[in-house]
């Protein structure tokens, strides 16, 4: 009652309340780009639902070829944001590949990524694979299971090859972190090399998501990472086996971030909020009640327009169970979180994380102090934006308080090493030292001179 | 002797009322023609009472045949296609992509709803700016959905005319200067050759690259994948015009050049009244083939660059990789071939139209 006489009193001349809570949008017709992944739901979501015309916004939901088509589209502005890899905007600040400021306001899910090989490759890999009781292979499985095939690969002369994503996804970081966990060298990035195999004992290259399991059914690469529904459609169409989600390479890990350019965050201060209420409401909806929409969710991804893959295959992953092998069906219930653990809160530490993955492969060429990496997080990662439209919702009587860090300075509290797969720890206010703690990979003054690693 | 009167008078009557009508039928002939119906005409003849026995002969050659072919062509597909197994499931037969043809078109009807749906919410929208005083805000918002099948066609329909439309503005004004100059000819002559055979594909990303340089607005009154689109087609399209326009403008003959020279013709006028209209098939010829590589052309750019039309709608449903997306793939294919095939008709009426030779 006391907000409806408040917002009579400063706006007496409007007339519907709806419109009294919209806020004064800068720019009103808007266009936003997604990649074909289950991931995307937010946007499909709140597009569905009604959440983007209840801050008055008309969105048009565009489906692109690849990541790199999706950037350039964000960064000339034909998309006035888009679905991400949470290494795109980082990457992009930085000036590695394309350069460009681009932020994020909201983080769009934890997890929902695997890691899938081709039949033949898990027929080698099972021997090296502990079971169950009941015969079943333990989960989760562990990179070192795949050396000796990949030993095998190279005593016949034959390069051992696995697909990811984008040379700076989520997917490139979490094989590469399985790999290593297990190992195995997945090859550093050279300053003027960008193929990222200097070095390596798995060749990782480069296959947009949807033609992943076509990709290796055809022989290309051995396995790959990528995210939902791709795995399954491997398990589906019968050409692979997923060995290990990204969820069991470490619980909980950020994922895709919903990317705008800083200049449309600086032009648009209401759309940008307009927006972020929007998706904020999507991820509530889409973890509510213990899942109880994913069901909904699951039909609307199903649609040609968003994802389009048939609803069974969707609905194993975003039901909370994962097919490994056929018929071999476990209960994954986080394996695509939305909104619990503060699944869309743009935490500093997130991007910390990606940013010492970048130096961690070269693609940081030089040693950066501890600073610099929670500068560049401050710039790209934009929590104020976000606990703004939080408090509006919570006004409103749309959210609730209590699902917010409004607190937080922006880091998680370290991740315990029981929760990752190689058992270390990790705690984004210290890159360096993390980065010193990982087995392989550059660390210090490292820098990759030619084809090797000096320093 | 009236009675006999009356009735030689009708039989007269009627006899001229039967050769008008085979005139009419011979002359409507020549657009069954056109238009791909040329069966009609026998049928006419027969239910006018011509030789019975000639016009079922020639129905069948016309009509007969060519839909026994089809139906052998379906039932070979409908018995080959089941016993190919993709990762997808089996290849769709006639039947499942029937079915997925009358899914698109229950689609496109339900997304007609939405739109509306949408529209009412827009003028609602305006409707409570305007009495909350804020009129200067209403707007017309386009539907923001994703576009049905129909409007997918109709995109790619669009965007091939624009093309050509471009690229006959500029092949036939230069193939008219190479046909006359054989100056302007050697010097356009290695740049046509080198740059026809270049692929639609090759063409995109330098085309993408430069409109997005040059097209920097992005409320233009074209989007501009559009713009994009429609260029790619038009470089690759205006080839065929540019070539037979030039063949057919140096081809004319000796004796008209000759008589518009003792006329003391000024160039304008040679070129409308001498150059044109003997070229005219030869250039109809060259906007025919324009068309149908444009078509092939949009398709494929369409597919690459991700703009809207069938191409787009192609790569989506091969991206989803749902159990409906071959068959719906193969909707797609045929639409593309039967509008492939409307567009020459539409081209070859137009010369028909045009041009007094024969049918080229």
């Amino acid at each position: 009652m006391k907000r409806i006489i408040a917002t009579l009193a400063t706006s007496t001349f409007l007339a519907g309340p709806a419109l009294a809570e919209m806020l004064p949008l800068e720019k009103d017709i808007l266009t936003f780009g997604f990649i074909k992944l289950t991931d995307m739901a937010p946007l499909a979501v709140a597009y569905e639902q009604g959440y983007f015309d209840d801050e008055g916004l008309f969105v048009t939901l565009e489906a692109q070829a690849n990541w790199k088509v999706l950037l350039d589209g964000v960064i000339d502005g034909t998309l006035d944001g888009a679905h991400m890899l949470a290494g795109q905007p980082l990457a992009a600040t930085i000036g590695y590949g394309t350069e460009a400021h681009i932020v994020t306001p909201f983080s769009m899910d934890l997890n929902g990524n695997g890691i899938t090989v081709s039949n033949d490759v898990w027929e080698m890999m099972k021997p090296n694979v502990p079971t169950m009781d009941d015969g079943r292979p333990q989960h989760p499985i562990s990179a070192e299971a795949l050396a000796p095939v990949v030993d095998d690969y190279r005593a016949k002369g034959e390069a051992f090859k696995m697909g990811m994503v984008f040379p700076v996804s989520t997917h490139n970081y979490e094989l590469r972190y399985w790999l290593a966990a297990g190992g195995l060298e997945p090859g550093y990035y050279g300053q003027d090399d960008t193929t990222g195999q200097i070095g390596a004992d798995v060749l990782l290259s480069v296959t947009p998501p949807p033609q992943m399991p076509a990709t290796m059914e055809a022989g290309t690469i051995h396995g790959y990472c990528v995210g939902e529904p791709w795995n399954q459609q491997a398990v589906f169409k019968g050409v692979g086996v997923p060995v290990i989600t990204d969820f069991e390479i470490w619980k909980n890990n950020p994922e895709k971030v919903f990317g705008i350019t800083a200049e449309f965050a600086e032009e648009n201060p209401n759309t940008t909020l307009a927006i972020t209420k929007a998706l904020i409401r999507a991820a509530m909806w889409l973890d509510e009640n213990d899942n109880a929409n994913r069901e909904a969710a699951v039909e609307i991804l199903s649609r040609p327009e968003y994802v389009g893959a048939d609803a069974e295959v969707i609905a194993n992953s975003m039901t909370g169970t994962f097919e490994y092998e056929k018929g071999d069906t476990r209960d994954v219930p986080d394996f695509n979180v939305f909104f619990r653990h503060y699944a869309t809160y743009p935490y500093y530490s997130d991007a910390v994380w990606y940013l010492t993955q970048m130096r961690r492969w070269g693609q940081i060429g030089e040693a950066k102090p501890d600073s610099w990496y929670d500068e560049i997080a401050q710039s790209v990662y934009k929590p104020e934006i976000y606990l703004e439209a939080a408090r509006f919702l919570v006004e409103e009587g749309l959210a609730d308080e209590a699902d917010f860090p409004w607190d937080s300075d922006g880091y998680r509290a370290p991740t315990p090493s029981e929760d990752i797969i190689d058992g270390i720890a990790y705690d984004g206010r210290a890159p360096n030292a993390y980065l010193d703690s990982l087995p392989i990979g550059l660390k210090g003054d490292q820098r990759v001179v030619g084809n090797e690693v000096q320093g | 002797m009236t009675a006999i009167d009356t009735h030689t008078i009708q039989d007269a009557q009627r006899e001229e009322r039967r050769a008008r009508l085979f005139t009419r039928i011979n002359k409507a002939d020549k657009w069954f023609k056109v238009l791909g119906l040329s069966w009609l005409t026998p049928m006419l003849r027969a239910a006018v009472g011509d030789n019975p026995k000639a016009q079922v002969k020639e129905i069948w050659k016309l009509l007969g045949v060519p839909l026994v072919a089809i139906a052998a062509f379906l039932m070979f597909w409908a018995t080959l296609a089941p016993t190919v197994q993709t990762s997808l499931g089996a290849i769709p037969g006639p039947g499942k992509v029937w079915e997925e043809a009358v899914g698109l078109h229950q689609d496109a009807l339900q997304k007609g709803e939405q739109e509306r749906a949408f529209a009412a919410r827009v003028d609602e929208r305006n409707q409570r700016l305007i009495e909350a005083g804020r009129a200067d805000e209403v707007k017309d918002i386009p539907f923001t959905g994703a576009p049905s099948y129909y409007d997918q066609i109709w995109t790619s329909i669009q965007t091939v005319f624009f093309g050509f439309l471009l690229a006959t503005v500029v092949a036939v004004p230069l193939g008219i200067i190479a046909g006359l100059s054989p100056v302007a000819n050697a010097a356009m002559n290695p740049l046509v050759q080198i740059f026809k055979p270049v692929s639609p594909l090759a063409w995109l990303p330098i085309v993408t690259m430069i409109v997005s340089a040059v097209y920097v607005s992005n409320d233009g009154l074209f989007a501009k994948s559009f713009i994009v689109s429609a260029v790619t087609v038009t470089l690759c399209s205006l080839w065929p015009t540019l070539i037979n326009t030039s063949l057919g403008v140096a081809s004319i003959d000796r004796d008209l050049v000759n008589v518009g020279r003792v006329l003391k013709l000024n160039t304008r006028t040679k070129i409308t009244k001498l150059v044109l209209p003997s070229a005219l098939p030869l250039i109809f010829t060259g906007l025919r083939l324009s068309l149908g590589v444009g078509w092939m052309v949009l398709i494929a750019a369409e597919m690459l660059a991700q703009n809207p039309g069938l191409g787009k709608f192609v790569w989506d449903e091969f991206q989803n990789g749902s159990s409906s997306s071959l068959a719906r793939i193969m909707v797609a294919v045929l639409t593309i071939g039967i509008i492939g095939f409307i567009l020459d008709r539409i081209m070859f009426a137009l010369q028909s139209l045009f041009t007094f030779s024969n049918n080229r």
